[in-house]
């Protein structure tokens, strides 16, 4: 019996040790009740828009955030996109060398806490009185809980909790050459439709009978383009009031609906009315070369967007003259304007010294104080995640000097930021949760393979939708890590360990019977 | 035992002696040779498409499915199962953006080695290139073949470049210009990390070229990117490299050299 017990022992312990290769603990973290006397280096992943003003405004931060505080020391390291830091945390988790504080997306975030206590809950620290928001013991004038865009501060929670703090916000908004538009006939509205956008797109693509664009008189026209085919789809279905994903992690991307929108992408595609930023290049350079009507990009690459923009990548003497206006992005009902909220959030990793985290808060903290916030937003066509820093003199004198000049006040990027100023209440974001991000992905492969096929004059019709569906659910493992059945290989270990349980139960009630008759 | 293991080892030896023998057999060859080397491999591909000439391959319309043979000169990323190479052939050149590759198979892609790829034709910002998810093959009992770089200093500035298009050439006596306003000689995308490209321009007789160390080509730890980051505004230099296009002639640069 003794070895019977013995081998059930050594099975779970073999189970357990299983269970725990790989992967060394982090304990929960708890807010400390101050910083203590250590000296603390921390480390802060960055990403800029390959714009050197951004990488400034970061080291001033650091800097004058190591004034305040000069036992904890901030090393920078830059990104010039948000998958590299994806890819690195990630790598970075197994050997519990991750930053304390990056800039993130929310999807990415619901990856990182695949491993537990990586990274830190943010609710206790944003409410501690002295550490938190508008803290009592903090150096600097920082914005309180109820200062911060509750809309923003909602997208950092995750499965009942805050695992991040917004740090800039954008949206999508459609660039037009207007110019373009009146020149077909057609009257712009306020608010876009989608209908609208291909019905000019189609008239746009017309061409002459030398092979020439009537519109713009040349050979290249891409009519309608648009940068990321994820958003695109998102706020389709989100418009249209259909089913993507829900917060346990459902999947419903991949139904009738979504195929109905997809084969009217096929149609427009064929009528030469459309294509995407993968298959052809960025949506500013065409627009600027007079070769599109309807762009569609962040309000965060607005300071590419028109004849004057300050950042042009094509050559001079391929930029045309037309009016640029922006508008939002196309809509379903446009008396119901709906958009994607989108930009940088921080999150705080955990680490075994709390205090070092409480270190680490308060530097993110930092980064949405005015400084910072007024600052960086006026890179590009960002606005800022706090009503402090919207409502401060500072930025609304820079918002009124739209047009002033080309580049901080350049008209373009200024009607950008606008557009989300004015309509952060029509703002909205997907579920977020362990394969969120893959399901992103998914989304837009579906309009670019959609999109790639028509183009190569394969038939894009239900049957070839439904196949789509499999093979991009399956690239994505959208069936199995989300919403799908388990695996069979966890069913026989969750099977295994029930078993070894189950027999230990047995082995020990079978002794202390035999125990109990013996004594009897 | 010993016996057993000395045998075991002259065993590993032969074997190994045999593999080298075979890829020392592979004499890089001319340009001459490779063309009837290439005319004696079937001309279908396994999907029935005729494998095309470059001119066959130019004169096809974008978004046409393409299958051509060609001999790797350079790789520059493989990543997540998909690899971007630099082609050349005794026409021409081609640049594949994203195929499948695995890990495996890249490390096999030698330069010079011959393969196979079916994909479709795409032009991006300018520059025409198989699209991302083609398929390769290894071309079974292939040759090797290394094109020499083509002086196409003349060239710049008129509408022959574009001929050259992905293929390695050389630029001669180039004056290297101010980047931007800074007055540096160069920029780096990511300054601050020098984990990203560099950038310079350079100049033939009016013409201003903008060059690209592409990281992922040539890292930080090259002698090219090095050499670029000790350019100065006036240094007169020869550049190598594949004339890549984003929005015109933006050649990645495999190397650079200060003559003046």
């Amino acid at each position: 019996m003794k070895k019977l017990l013995s081998v059930i022992i050594l099975i779970s312990l073999a189970l357990s040790l299983a269970a725990c290769h790989g992967r060394s603990r982090l304990s929960t973290f708890e807010v400390p009740h101050g910083l203590g006397d250590g000296e603390y280096e921390i480390t802060f992943w960055a990403k800029n828009d390959t714009n050197r003003v951004q990488s400034e405004i970061y080291k001033k931060a650091k800097e004058d955030f190591e004034a305040l505080y000069p036992n904890i020391k901030v090393t920078i390291r830059f990104y010039t996109n948000y998958g590299d830091i994806y890819n690195d945390v990630i790598t970075n988790i197994a050997t519990k060398t991750t930053p304390n504080v990056c800039i993130t997306y929310p999807d990415h975030i619901a990856t990182y806490m695949a491993g537990e206590n990586v990274v830190a809950p943010l609710d206790d620290l944003i409410d501690d009185e002295k550490y938190g928001l508008g803290g009592s013991e903090l150096r600097f004038d920082c914005p309180t809980k109820d200062e911060v865009v509750p809309e923003y501060l909602a997208e950092g929670i995750l499965s009942g909790a805050t695992y991040a703090i917004p740090f800039m916000r954008s949206t999508e908004a459609c660039y037009i050459n207007k110019t373009f538009v009146e020149a077909l006939g057609y009257e712009l509205p306020d608010v876009l439709t989608w209908d609208f956008v291909f019905e000019v797109s189609r008239a746009a693509a017309k061409k002459n009978g030398d092979g020439v664009y009537a519109l713009n008189g040349q050979k290249v026209m891409k009519p309608f383009i648009y940068k990321s085919t994820d958003n695109m789809m998102i706020q389709y279905l989100r418009q249209a009031d259909l089913p993507y994903s829900d917060d346990a992690g459902n999947v419903f991307l991949f139904g009738e609906d979504t195929k109905g929108f997809l084969l009217d992408v096929a149609s427009n595609v064929s009528a030469d009315a459309f294509s995407t930023f993968k298959i052809s290049s960025y949506p500013a350079n065409f627009l600027n070369a007079g070769q599109c009507v309807f762009a569609v990009d962040s309000t965060a690459g607005a300071t590419w967007m028109g004849p004057d923009a300050p950042l042009v990548d094509i050559a001079e003497e391929k930029l045309v003259d037309f009016e640029c206006v922006v508008r939002p992005v196309p809509q379903v009902d446009p008396e119901n304007p709906q958009m994607i909220s989108q930009g940088p959030s921080v999150c705080v990793f955990n680490k075994d010294d709390p205090r070092e985290v409480l270190a680490s808060w308060i530097f993110a903290e930092f980064l949405l104080t005015n400084e910072v916030q007024c600052a960086y937003s006026k890179t590009e066509g960002y606005v800022p995640v706090t009503t402090k820093a919207r409502e401060s003199v500072e930025y609304k004198d820079y918002l009124s000097r739209a047009g002033e000049d080309g580049d901080e006040h350049y008209a373009i990027k200024l009607a950008a930021t606008k557009l989300l100023l004015d309509n952060t209440d029509k703002t909205f974001t997907t579920p977020v949760f362990n394969g969120s991000a893959s399901l992103r992905d998914a989304a837009g492969q579906l309009i670019e393979e959609v999109t790639k096929s028509v183009l190569r004059h394969k038939t894009v019709d239900g049957g070839f939708i439904d196949k789509l569906y499999e093979d991009v659910s399956s690239l994505y493992r959208l069936k199995s890590s989300v919403s799908g059945p388990l695996p069979a290989a966890a069913w026989a270990l969750i099977g295994g360990v029930a078993l070894v349980w189950v027999a230990l139960g047995a082995a020990i009630l079978r002794e202390k019977i035999s125990k109990s008759r013996s004594k009897s | 035992m010993k016996k057993m293991i000395v045998l075991l080892l002259a065993l590993v030896m032969v074997v190994s002696l045999a593999a080298c023998g075979a890829t020392e057999g592979k004499d890089t060859e001319s340009a001459k040779d490779t063309e009837s080397a290439v005319e004696s491999t079937p001309d279908t591909a396994e999907n029935g498409v005729k494998v095309m000439s470059y001119d066959e391959f130019m004169a096809a319309a974008v978004n046409d499915e393409v299958v051509i043979d060609s001999f790797v000169q350079a790789k520059q990323s493989w990543w997540d199962n998909k690899a971007s190479v630099y082609l050349v052939d005794t026409e021409g050149a081609y640049f594949v953006y994203n195929m499948a590759c695995s890990e495996e198979d890249y490390e096999k892609l030698e330069t010079g080695t011959e393969i196979r790829v079916t994909g479709y034709k795409a032009e991006w910002a300018g520059e025409i290139e198989i699209a991302e998810g083609a398929t390769f093959e290894i071309v079974d009992g292939g040759m090797a073949f290394t094109a020499a770089p083509a002086d196409v200093t003349d060239l710049v500035g008129t509408d022959g470049l574009i001929s050259m298009q992905n293929r390695l050439v050389e630029f001669k006596g180039l004056t290297v210009e101010a980047y931007d306003e800074s007055g540096a000689a160069f920029a780096y995308k990511n300054a601050e990390e020098k984990t990203d490209d560099l950038y310079f321009k350079a100049k033939v007789g009016d013409t201003t070229v903008n060059f690209c160390v592409e990281f992922y080509l040539t890292g930080a730890d090259t002698e090219v990117y090095k050499a670029v980051e000790a350019l100065n505004v006036g240094d007169i230099i020869d550049v190598e490299g594949f004339p890549y296009w984003y929005e015109g002639a933006n050649p990645h640069v495999t190397g650079v050299t200060v003559v003046e």
